[in-house]
């Protein structure tokens, strides 16, 4: 297939890369989706939470709709520091400079465990589940979602790790760990987007 | 011998066998499509045919009213998602990378496994029969409905969101392959419309399918896990599932159309041995159906009071612009060529017409008033069958009769298809027309049943219209038989074409193309044929080939 690489080589994004990035446009068209959902129900909802949609049994239940933000906080600081490391990593292969490329590589993962560790041990002590009215919906279907692309980062993360502990890319050739920084980066916007939503614009009345 | 000699057979298919499995070339892979999607054509025909059955006559008691939910909603859901959209891809795949001179797509792994996502699919789709019955809430899957019916829903939300996944990876490979395979000279604006038309419709699939697919999770969720989404006890929305759905619907319409508006602009000059007329017009209006397709979707919500009418009422009367530019193209095209009536042009011709007629009931609905009075009636069902029966359906049959050659190097009978296409057109009008009028009487769509007796006429003429379709399917079968029956014998152009595919053999090599001609306009073969531009070179005619 030696057409296939000719042409590849011509000015710009290689294949690869383009295709990559039109993935990542189709799921900001997902997210795109939910988001409108968690708007819609908020514009509709007489107050936000609707704490008045609770029915007895639920308040019977100990049901709250309130959000912990504390360590939503620490987990957001976190993923955008692990995007930093991740892109210092981008820009040591850049220079050719693998073992360095795998330290930063290892510490992004680390702090992405870390954010789906916090992430768990928010959901098990929250005070209401997905099943409590629309504000719970909404909020463990979005930040789910979002975890689920989170773990997949890692996974991706992982790989490229292996990759390079493999002797793979170098100063030349390094196209999977810009992609990879790419997604991760994606994925932490889509976090800020969310926590900015969920936390920050947070109640009304 | 015998002995020695079964097992030998039997290696010798294994790898044939294990060759179209395995395969990553995108012919095979097309041709594993269109298999494919003709099955599910077959299938959902059958459907069809029974719903026919329920309605020619009032109080009809054929079959129950739950099996005629769970009919209707499997022959659209067959029709759209297992059929129409992934049949395009057939096209697609065998022809894009061939019209742009490319030796395959740009992802051959990716483009396996968007294929290879759809038997899954299927299955899945079609086995709520037997888990206590099949979606039945429509293909539109409203919510109360859809939330409260049984397991068949479920296993249809999964089918489609594989059937999604398998269109959002499709249409990446494509877009990257236009815009990085095309060969030396292929320049974006000489590209053939088929393929402006597919990329349109890949850029259609890549953004509005996350959508539905977020929509199918919501809904998956408020089902399974006590979700609230379409739910207004919990502070949800049904509306919210009608604006996620047609939000990719609407363009979805479009993803369902314009391939065969594709197929039919590189068909209708070929046959009125004319240029497209008006090709940068026609690849404007493409882009233009593609962008206004956003903009549109709660023309299918007037009704619920939620949507800004006038808004989406006059973009709605605005996409007809290009799609009224491209009618022009192609009666310009016609326009004194010297026309000849073979199949793939009968087809094609077929197409323009019947669109036409669908494409002008449908700018009636777009007027808020009038939509008012035929929502969820049968003449949305009328226009719903214009554009993509008499539309997409007709262009499929036009394509494969036009490519059948190029796909398998024997041509398909002329007069089996032209008896093909009059039982075709006769039955689809005596079918779909009378829809018109029922729908203006009031007769409302998605009913298993009616006890008006001044609708039997007209249910019975379309039920026989039905039937009609269902025959003329005869000669097609007769014809494919016929021609598998022939020896390879097709040259490589054997309707003097325009584009790239004709340029090599039929069917192609592996690599594609031993040679290519010289590109210099969107028509490199009629250069070449008419020593235009080539400095008096002509490679690749054929010479020397075996
Ligand atoms: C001139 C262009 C078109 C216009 C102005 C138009 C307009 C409309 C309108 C206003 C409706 C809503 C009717 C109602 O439910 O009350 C509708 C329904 C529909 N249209 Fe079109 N349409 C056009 C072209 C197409 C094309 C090209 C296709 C597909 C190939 C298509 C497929 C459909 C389908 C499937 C529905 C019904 C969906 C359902 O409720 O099940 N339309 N159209
Ligand atoms: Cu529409």
């Amino acid at each position: 297939m030696a057409a296939h690489g000719a042409v590849q080589h011509r000015q710009g994004l290689s294949n690869g890369m383009l295709g990559f990035i039109l993935f990542v446009a189709s799921e900001v068209m997902f997210f795109g989706g939910l988001f409108a959902a968690y708007f819609i129900a908020r514009a509709d909802a007489p107050s936000w939470p609707p704490t008045e949609l609770l029915t007895e049994e639920q308040l019977a239940a100990g049901v709250e709709l309130h959000l912990e933000w504390v360590l939503p906080t620490i987990a957001t600081v976190l993923l955008v520091l692990s995007s930093v490391t991740i892109q210092i990593g981008v820009m040591q292969i850049q220079r050719g400079n693998r073992t360095a490329l795998m330290w930063w590589l290892f510490v992004s993962i680390v702090l992405g465990l870390i954010f789906l560790a916090m992430q768990m041990y928010d959901y098990a002590q929250l005070p209401f589940r997905a099943d409590d009215t629309i504000f719970g919906t909404t909020f463990y279907t979005l930040t789910g979602f979002h975890g689920a692309h989170v773990a997949g980062g890692v996974i991706f993360m992982l790989v490229v790790l292996v990759r390079s502990a493999g002797g793979q890319f170098d100063a030349g050739n390094h196209e999977a760990v810009e992609a990879c920084s790419f997604y991760w980066h994606f994925v932490d916007v889509v976090w800020l987007a969310l926590f900015t939503t969920l936390y920050i614009v947070g109640p009304r009345s | 011998m015998a002995t020695i000699a079964v097992p030998r057979t039997g290696s010798a298919f294994r790898p044939a066998v294990l060759d179209w499995l395995t395969t990553v070339d995108h012919k095979k892979l097309g041709i594993l499509y269109l298999y494919f999607t003709m099955f599910f054509f077959a299938v959902g025909g059958i459907l069809a045919l029974l719903v026919r059955t329920q309605l020619a006559v009032a109080d009809s008691t054929f079959v129950s009213n739950d099996a005629y939910n769970q009919i209707f909603t499997m022959h659209a859901s067959a029709m759209l998602f297992l059929f129409i959209i992934p049949i395009w891809a057939a096209f697609g795949n065998y022809i894009v990378p061939l019209q742009i001179g490319a030796v395959d797509m740009a992802f051959p792994r990716i483009n396996a496994l968007s294929f290879w996502l759809l038997p899954p699919a299927g299955i899945l789709m079609f086995s709520g029969f037997f888990f206590g019955g099949s979606a039945d809430a429509g293909w539109t899957a409203y919510s109360p409905l859809a939330r409260n019916t049984g397991t068949g829903m479920d296993l249809w939300i999964i089918a489609v969101i594989l059937l999604g996944i398998s269109s959002t990876i499709g249409a990446a490979n494509f877009l990257v392959t236009m815009f990085r395979m095309r060969a030396p000279g292929m320049t974006m604006f000489r590209m053939p419309v088929f393929c402006w038309n597919v990329l349109v419709t890949s850029i259609l699939q890549l953004l509005a399918t996350p959508v539905l697919a977020a929509a199918l999770c919501m809904l998956y969720i408020d089902r399974n896990f006590g979700g609230s989404f379409f739910d207004p006890n919990g502070g949800g929305n049904v509306i919210l599932w009608q604006n996620v759905f047609w939000f990719y619907s609407h363009p979805a319409v479009y993803i369902m159309i314009l391939p065969g508006m594709g197929i039919v602009s590189e068909i209708l000059p070929v046959f009125a041995r004319k240029p497209l007329f008006g090709y940068k017009a026609f690849v404007f209006a493409t882009l233009g159906i593609g962008g206004l397709g956003f903009s549109v979707w709660a023309h299918h919500m007037f009704t619920t009071g939620a949507v800004l009418k006038p808004f989406f009422g006059f973009m709605t009367f605005m996409i007809g612009v290009p799609t009224g530019v491209k009618i022009f193209n192609w009666l310009a095209t016609l326009w004194r060529g010297s026309i000849t009536f073979e199949p793939p042009m009968l087809f094609a011709l077929g197409f323009v017409s019947m669109f036409l007629i669908g494409g002008i009931n449908g700018t009636y609905s777009a007027a808020v008033p009038v939509d008012f009075a035929i929502h969820d009636t049968y003449f949305v069902v009328a226009h719903i069958h214009y554009v993509l029966f008499g539309g997409s359906v007709f262009a499929v049959f036009g394509g494969l009769y036009y490519w059948f050659p190029k796909f398998f190097g024997r041509r398909l009978n002329d007069k089996l298809g032209v008896t093909q296409f009059v039982l075709m057109i006769v039955g689809f009008n005596l079918a779909f027309f009378p829809m018109h009028l029922l729908g203006l009487d009031g007769m409302p769509r998605r009913i298993a049943t009616y006890n008006e007796a001044d609708w039997e006429a007209l249910n019975m003429a379309s039920t026989i219209g039905a039937f009609l379709i269902g025959v003329s399917m005869i000669p097609f079968l007769i014809a494919v038989v016929a021609a598998f029956m022939r020896p390879k014998d097709q040259p490589d152009d054997p309707w003097e074409g325009n584009t790239l595919e004709w340029a090599t053999t039929s069917p192609p090599p592996v690599h594609n193309f031993d040679s290519l001609p010289e590109i210099h306009s969107e028509r490199p073969l009629f250069d070449q044929r008419h020593g235009i531009g080539g400095h008096g070179v002509h490679p690749a005619t054929g010479e020397g080939r075996g």
